[in-house]
């Protein structure tokens, strides 16, 4: 590390990433070799479609999964194969907010036990100051004081993934993986997350990882992106120039899929359809 | 009902082209749940004519697809209380069950939303198959069903179908487990499709190839369709016609061109705005033209 002379050392580095999954036919490798760094303060965004690897990549990020190879420097740590003992101090520098809203909370405890679990984790002794903080953090999310006493099922998806996100910053990371964080919300609800996530990231410089098959979603939000396919990165770069003109056929056949209403003209134009079809992108098997 | 010997679906089964297909008028569903009675559907009206597309575009919640399985009476009786009118061919299923049941699985076919969990995982595609087609052509021998069932899905583009009869749900992608019910629909050679959210589970590339085949298929049996879905790219592309519907009432109604291109209400424009801009990009034309190498 040489933090002293190059203060701009990406907060996550990622070398030579596999991951490869045991399965009856033999070994199915979900990531395979793909690196990428992401500066403090940025958002990256991995864009791509079911089983491309991107929740692969985001699970390993997290170490719910242990990668089968490569490197993965958080603050220059890597952590990719640390054990759990030395793991556990940095857990809270890396954190995530689920796709699920209805699955990824526990329906028995209120939003600010919830929101007031990591703080324990941190070493927040008192109760009292868990409390406040807890209280503090549902108030940043746009929560009401009145949610803190309810549970998860009182909730709409779209408050959920508040209280999701309030629960991640409860451990103060430098790091969010968002996987399809947004996904399972209506637009409008979707827009108001969105905004939520770029004000926290104007007043923290906290650093995003973006993880959608929403191309949309992706320019909205994010500087750079990486698209990947089968496991593999297939292209990378600034967002908008990704989007505006994509190099690789699998990005353009993405783009031309992602249909915005106001770009169509005309009426059943099943020639914007054919940009986007491609006879092989659907697999025998999932 | 009278079904022809090659099997090709006709528009209406020569019921006369003038009147809708579907007109439904005043349709209300109110819903009986446990705090209380909650009125879903509040007095919607519409109509679909033969070739023709009409979405219903909304958020959770909105009614949409109460609105749908409303008018094919496919919610429980004891739960749900409708009034109004929908006129299915001219027969009111609203006012009349056994209409509604007589519609279902011939004048209507239902494509549902999750292709994932729509077929039961214990039989073959075959079976499941069979099963639909005989019910709609009873004169049908085995060998014949079987033929039948073939042309179905090389009709939906399914590769090597004899292949896929044999095969269990679970093997098949969720493209591809869509395909298969696109077939089953069209196995009843039906007058109006209804989709509800056919393509809301499935990736882009895979919901464009689907999106493709409904419309291919309607250009060939001049199917009406209804639509049901979230998504305002896929009713603006799809759509002749776009009902934007909120808290059970349909809050604008007009072209598609003029929904998404000139919205009158508040509410639509407020929608389009939350709609993630994909910005301006070169390939439209020139995209067309390759295949994508990165897949198989």
């Amino acid at each position: 590390m040489n933090a002293a002379t190059a203060p701009a050392t990406p907060i996550l580095q990622v070398d030579g990433l596999v991951v490869e999954y045991a399965v009856p036919a033999g070994v199915f490798r979900a990531v395979d070799g793909v690196g990428f760094a992401v500066e403090r303060g940025a958002t990256l965004a991995i864009v791509g479609e079911s089983g491309c690897g991107k929740s692969t990549i985001a699970r390993s990020l997290v170490r719910l999964i242990t990668p089968t190879r490569g490197s993965i420097l958080l603050d220059g740590h890597d952590i990719a194969r640390m054990p759990e003992r030395r793991l556990r101090p940095l857990r809270p520098r890396i954190q995530m907010v689920f796709q699920d809203p209805y699955g990824s909370l526990d329906p028995h405890l209120s939003a600010a036990e919830i929101v007031a679990e990591p703080l324990r984790q941190r070493g927040v002794r008192s109760k009292a100051e868990r409390a406040t903080e807890a209280a503090g953090l549902i108030d940043r999310v746009g929560l009401p004081a009145g949610a803190l006493d309810r549970r998860p099922p009182e909730f709409s998806g779209g408050q959920r993934q508040r209280i999701g996100i309030a629960r991640a910053l409860a451990s103060r990371p430098d790091v969010l993986v968002l996987d399809e964080a947004t996904s399972a919300l209506d637009v409008s609800v979707q827009a108001q997350v969105l905004a939520l996530l770029r004000e926290i990231q104007r007043e923290s410089g906290l650093t995003y990882l973006f993880i959608s098959h929403n191309l949309g979603v992706v320019r909205e939000i994010s500087d750079d992106v990486l698209v990947m396919n089968r496991g593999r990165i297939v292209e990378r770069g600034p967002t908008a120039r990704v989007l505006a003109a994509p190099e690789h056929p699998y990005t353009r056949a993405l783009r031309a899929a992602a249909l915005d209403p106001s770009a169509i003209e005309g009426r059943k134009p099943r020639a914007v359809l054919a940009a986007a079809l491609a006879p092989t992108t659907e697999g025998a098997a999932p | 009902m009278t079904a022809t010997a090659t099997g090709a679906p006709g528009p209406g089964d020569g019921f006369p082209a003038e009147v809708p297909l579907l007109r439904v008028s005043d349709l209300q569903v109110e819903l009986i749940t446990e705090a209380g009675v909650v009125r879903a559907v509040d007095g919607v009206s519409f109509e679909i004519r033969a070739g023709e597309t009409v979405t219903i575009i909304g958020e959770s919640g909105s009614g949409k697809s109460t609105t749908a399985m409303g008018l094919l009476r496919l919610l429980p009786d004891d739960l749900a209380v409708l009034s109004g009118h929908a006129l299915v061919q001219g027969r009111d299923t609203v006012a009349d069950p056994r209409a509604a049941a007589e519609v279902r699985g011939r004048a209507v076919s239902l494509i549902p939303q999750d292709p994932m969990t729509a077929l039961s995982p214990v039989h073959t595609i075959g079976r499941q198959l069979l099963e639909t087609v005989r019910l709609r052509r009873g004169d049908l021998d085995r060998s014949a069903a079987r033929d039948r069932a073939v042309s179905l899905l090389t009709q939906v583009r399914i590769a090597d179908p004899e292949q896929q009869l044999r095969r269990y749900p679970h093997q098949l992608s969720g493209g591809m487990l869509q395909r298969v019910l696109i077939a089953m629909a069209l196995a009843c050679e039906p007058a109006l499709l209804i989709a509800d959210e056919p393509t809301s589970a499935l990736d882009v590339t895979v919901q464009a190839g689907i999106l493709d085949l409904l419309l291919e298929l309607q250009e060939q049996t001049g199917a009406g369709i209804l639509m049901i879905t979230h998504d305002l790219g896929v009713a603006r592309l799809v759509s002749d016609r776009i009902h934007v519907m909120r808290g059970g009432r349909f809050v604008e109604s007009g072209e598609a061109e003029q929904i998404v291109g000139d919205p009158a209400e508040e509410y639509t424009r407020a929608l389009l705005r939350s709609v993630p801009a994909l910005g301006p990009w070169d390939g439209a034309g020139t995209a067309a033209a390759t295949a994508p190498e990165g897949d198989r």
